[in-house]
């Protein structure tokens, strides 16, 4: 009679949340976006109080308090990025896979812990950090409620944007290894790669830049429709593409290269 | 029980291994030898399938171990490297492995126990030392009880007190029938533990017999002979067949047991001071097998 029971997607799933909530990091940097988006909520809230011809109207809409994305999705990336990097960087994973040796439930269970823990904290996060700032300046002026047309729309779609950014982030984690590389080819895919192709490359390249991940993501998350950006659902359906295509990339080279 | 079969991995240029083919038995510890460089880690974590080999294939108890139901009660290897993340506590390191083959506290509290751990079992891995951080990898390699134990210089870093421990431990864990498979660069310590030997080098196996079979064949006996009649008894060993050296104040003869020699020098009526039998030790043997297999020597050595 074994003591080990038969590996299943569940046990390896309960296997990656105890990894996950038994890393002081990853838990830092957890708490980091979300104090970030209810900090940088609150800040936009204050400083748009009183309405003045220095501000812009995307300052007055839905969306400007919900701004503290900019952060959160670089910080949710890199939590993307540590969960799996960490694991090659300290030679963990050879543990992993000796327990688990056909390695690609581990890959399901991360994304499967990794999407509950990111879209639970991040689209709670976003309707706190939405709320708390409305709450401010409704002492000054009218604000947004959530049953304003489009407004639902933004707060929810800002939590599942990252939540879909993260998974991008351990989708490059798998597929890179390396903690610094993985973060730059992270930090170049959102940040970097959409302003060439935004700003460099002329009418071609803000062609290409509207279906890139985060600008066409960000139109889920935006109450305003910038000029060369596609729609919030034709958006987020091409932000959920290029994550599966992502995730998918990861899991085939997981199956052939050494560990 | 582990079937290597014409297990071969190339990396770029290098054959690190090159055509293997053994069988690791259940009920013996098997000693897995040869010098850096040779393969051993390499056909360890192929055995894993932590790297898929080149050519060839290998299978723990009939079946490739990625084919294994349930993994942890299969094999438990302790690899050379360090496989643990350093930010998490040894107990909650065991907590997440054994989860996956619904392992649970109990049994992660009774290995963190029988490796001695018990005091730091709540501090982060990355601050423990070498002795420590091997015994927490002896713990996870124990979690599922597993039938094969896999184990890359398990006394690397381990006290004396340790290294007595872990030799016990293999015996027992042999003598119940299971099957382990150890790589040591401590020939005394291989010498006192293993039952079998495999020996490779540059990715070649050279041996596969059992360790008697290993040093008696790597060097024929020599039999140490002092007497205060040294010359004479020289002239009668040599009559009768053996190759005689003399050094200082003793003989070294081959090629008679230390019976006859006896008899010889008590028929021709000399006197004996000292007869005794030095026989190789596993560490000549190695060292005569491996001689010109070795990739990374000291100069000094050469």
């Amino acid at each position: 009679m074994s003591l080990a029971q038969p590996v299943t997607l569940r046990r390896v799933t309960a296997s990656e949340w105890i990894k996950f909530r038994t890393l002081r990091s990853t838990l830092a940097v957890l708490a980091a976006a979300i104090i970030g988006m209810l900090a940088i909520a609150l800040i936009v809230a204050y400083n748009t109080r009183h309405l003045s011809s220095s501000l812009q109207p995307d300052d007055l809409v839905p969306s400007a308090t919900l701004q503290g994305r900019y952060l959160a999705q670089l910080l949710i990336g890199a939590l993307g990025v540590l969960f799996v990097t960490g694991e090659f960087s300290t030679g963990m994973i050879r543990s992993t896979f000796a327990a688990v040796p056909k390695r690609l439930p581990v890959l399901v269970a991360k994304t499967v812990v990794f999407t509950a823990v990111t879209a639970l904290s991040m689209i709670a996060i976003s309707l706190v950090a939405f709320l708390s700032g409305q709450v401010l300046i409704a002492h000054y002026r009218p604000g947004f409620s959530l049953s304003d047309p489009g407004v639902l729309r933004v707060v929810l779609g800002t939590g599942v944007y990252l939540t879909l950014v993260g998974l991008i982030g351990g989708a490059i984690g798998w597929i890179v290894r390396s903690t610094p590389g993985s973060l730059v080819a992270y930090f170049g895919v959102i940040l970097v790669v959409p302003v060439l192709f935004g700003t460099v490359l002329g009418t071609w390249g803000k062609d290409v830049a509207q279906f890139l991940p985060s600008t066409a993501g960000a139109s889920i998350a935006s109450s305003i429709r910038e000029p060369y950006t596609l729609g919030p659902w034709a958006g987020l359906g091409v932000l959920a593409l290029w994550t599966a295509g992502l995730i998918w990339v990861a899991a085939v080279q997981l199956r052939r290269r050494d560990a | 029980m582990i079937e290597a079969r014409g297990l071969t991995k190339r990396y770029g240029a290098k054959l690190a291994v090159d055509g293997l083919s053994f069988v690791v038995r259940p009920g013996l510890v098997t000693g897995f030898l040869g010098p850096n460089g040779a393969g051993k880690s390499t056909t360890m974590r192929m055995i894993l399938g932590l790297d898929a080999p080149t050519l060839g294939s290998v299978t723990v108890n009939g079946r490739r171990f990625a084919d294994h139901e349930r993994p942890l009660g299969e094999i438990g290897a302790l690899l050379e490297a360090r496989a643990v993340h350093t930010g998490r506590s040894a107990r909650n390191h065991l907590l997440a492995i054994g989860a996956t083959g619904g392992v649970g506290r109990r049994r992660v509290d009774e290995v963190i126990d029988m490796v001695g751990l018990t005091d730091v079992a709540g501090r982060r891995a990355g601050a423990f030392s070498l002795g420590m951080g091997q015994r927490l990898g002896i713990a996870s390699a124990l979690l599922g009880d597993p039938e094969t134990l896999i184990l890359d210089e398990p006394v690397n870093g381990l006290d004396p007190d340790g290294i007595r421990w872990i030799r016990g431990l293999l015996r027992s864990l042999a003598d119940e029938g299971r099957t382990v498979f150890l790589s040591s660069h401590l020939m005394s310590e291989m010498a006192l533990t293993a039952d079998h030997v495999i020996v490779v080098g540059q990715g070649r196996l050279l041996r596969d017999q059992s360790m008697s079979a290993f040093i008696s064949d790597a060097s024929a006996d020599v039999v140490r002979v002092r007497s205060p009649q040294l010359t004479e008894l020289a002239g009668q060993l040599d009559r009768s067949g053996a190759t005689v050296r003399r050094t200082g104040e003793a003989l070294e003869v081959e090629g008679l047991p230390s019976d006859r020699i006896g008899s010889i020098a008590a028929a021709a009526g000399l006197t004996l001071f000292e007869l005794s039998t030095t026989g190789a030790s596993l560490e000549e043997a190695y060292m005569a097998l491996t001689a010109d297999s070795v990739d990374y020597r000291s100069a000094d050595a050469a």
